[in-house]
C-alpha cells in the first residue's frame, strides 16, 4: 500500500545523525520519526541532517515535526538540518517560509560538511 | 491494521477518456490518508494534469484536504467517514471532500508564515492547500471543500 515507508537514522564517526526519510513524511507517520529523532537527542546526539534524497512527498504535518524537532534540537544546543530536497520539496519550503528556518544544503555530504 | 479502499469510478457518457467521476469514502484514521491520496492520484497519470501537478499539487493538497477532515472535521471518530468526489473533464479536476463535522470558518485561520506563526507545529494545512490548486471553495457550512486544478 500506498503509506508504507521507512526511517533510518545513520551516526557518522563525529557522531552526527543521519535520518533518511523513505517515501513520505505525512501525517500518518510523522509521530515515528518524531519519536526516533527525540531517543537519538535522549541519547545524547546534537546534531541531525534530515535527508529527503528518498523522499517522495511532505504535507504540513510532516512540516510541522520538523519545526518541533528543530525547536528541541536548538533548546538542547544542537543543530537540525535538511538535505536532499527536490524540486516539489523546495517549493514546499519556500511557500511556507519555512527555508528561512531551517540551514538547507543540496545533499547530506554538504550538510554533514557544514557541521 | 487498515483496511482496503473501494474506489468508485464512473465515465461520464457523453464525455471521452477525461470525463469521469470517482467516489472513496474513507474512514477517519489518519492512516488512510497515505493510501487514500495514492489511489485517486493513479487516475490522472494521464489525463489533463501534468505529471507534476498530479505528483505534488494534486497529492499533497487532497492529502491536507483528508487530514483535516478526519482530524478536525470527524474528529477521529470510527463511527464516521470522509467522502471525497472527484469530478474530472477536459477543463478541470474538482475534489470534494466532505465529513461529518460542524464545519469551521476559513477566515478565521491565521497565516502560518506570519513571525508570530512561523514556528509552531500546526496550522499550515490549509494555507498550504491555497497554495497548490487554482480554486479553493468551502460550502456554507464549512464542513465540505472543493479543490479545482484546472487542465495545464
Amino acid at each position: 500500500m500506498g503509506g508504507e515507508m521507512s526511517f533510518t537514522l545513520q551516526k557518522d564517526k563525529r557522531g552526527v545523525v543521519v535520518v533518511a526519510v523513505d517515501g513520505q513524511l505525512i501525517v500518518g507517520n510523522r509521530q515515528e520519526l518524531k519519536q526516533k529523532v527525540l531517543d537519538a537527542l535522549e541519547g545524547g546526539a546534537r546534531k541531525f541532517v534530515i535527508d529527503f534524497t528518498k523522499t517522495g512527498y511532505i504535507d504540513s504535518s510532516g512540516l510541522g515535526v520538523l519545526v518541533s524537532l528543530s525547536k528541541k534540537i536548538r533548546e538542547q544546543g544542537g543543530d537540525l538540518r535538511l538535505a536532499g530536497l527536490n524540486e516539489d520539496l523546495q517549493t514546499l519550503f519556500e511557500l511556507t517560509k519555512l527555508d528561512t528556518l531551517f540551514s538547507i544544503a543540496q545533499t547530506p555530504a554538504e550538510a554533514l560538511a557544514a557541521f | 491494521m487498515i483496511t482496503p479502499l473501494h474506489l468508485d469510478v464512473r465515465q461520464s457518457a457523453a464525455g471521452g477518456e477525461t470525463d469521469f467521476e470517482l467516489s472513496l469514502a474513507v474512514p477517519s484514521d489518519l492512516e488512510y490518508v497515505g493510501p487514500a491520496v495514492e489511489l485517486i492520484a493513479a487516475r490522472f497519470r494521464t489525463g489533463i494534469l501534468s505529471p507534476r501537478r498530479v505528483r505534488f499539487n494534486l497529492r499533497t493538497a487532497l492529502a491536507e484536504a483528508l487530514a483535516n477532515a478526519i482530524a478536525y472535521g470527524n474528529r477521529h471518530d470510527p463511527g464516521r467517514q470522509v467522502r471525497v468526489w472527484v469530478e474530472a473533464s477536459r477543463e478541470a479536476v474538482r475534489i470534494h471532500v466532505t465529513d461529518d463535522g460542524d464545519g469551521f470558518d476559513p477566515e478565521g485561520v491565521p497565516n502560518p508564515t506570519l513571525p508570530a506563526y512561523l514556528e509552531r507545529e500546526e496550522g499550515r494545512g490549509l494555507f498550504v492547500l491555497r497554495s497548490l490548486v487554482d480554486d479553493v471553495d468551502f460550502n456554507q457550512k464549512g464542513n465540505s471543500i472543493c479543490l479545482t486544478l484546472r487542465a495545464g
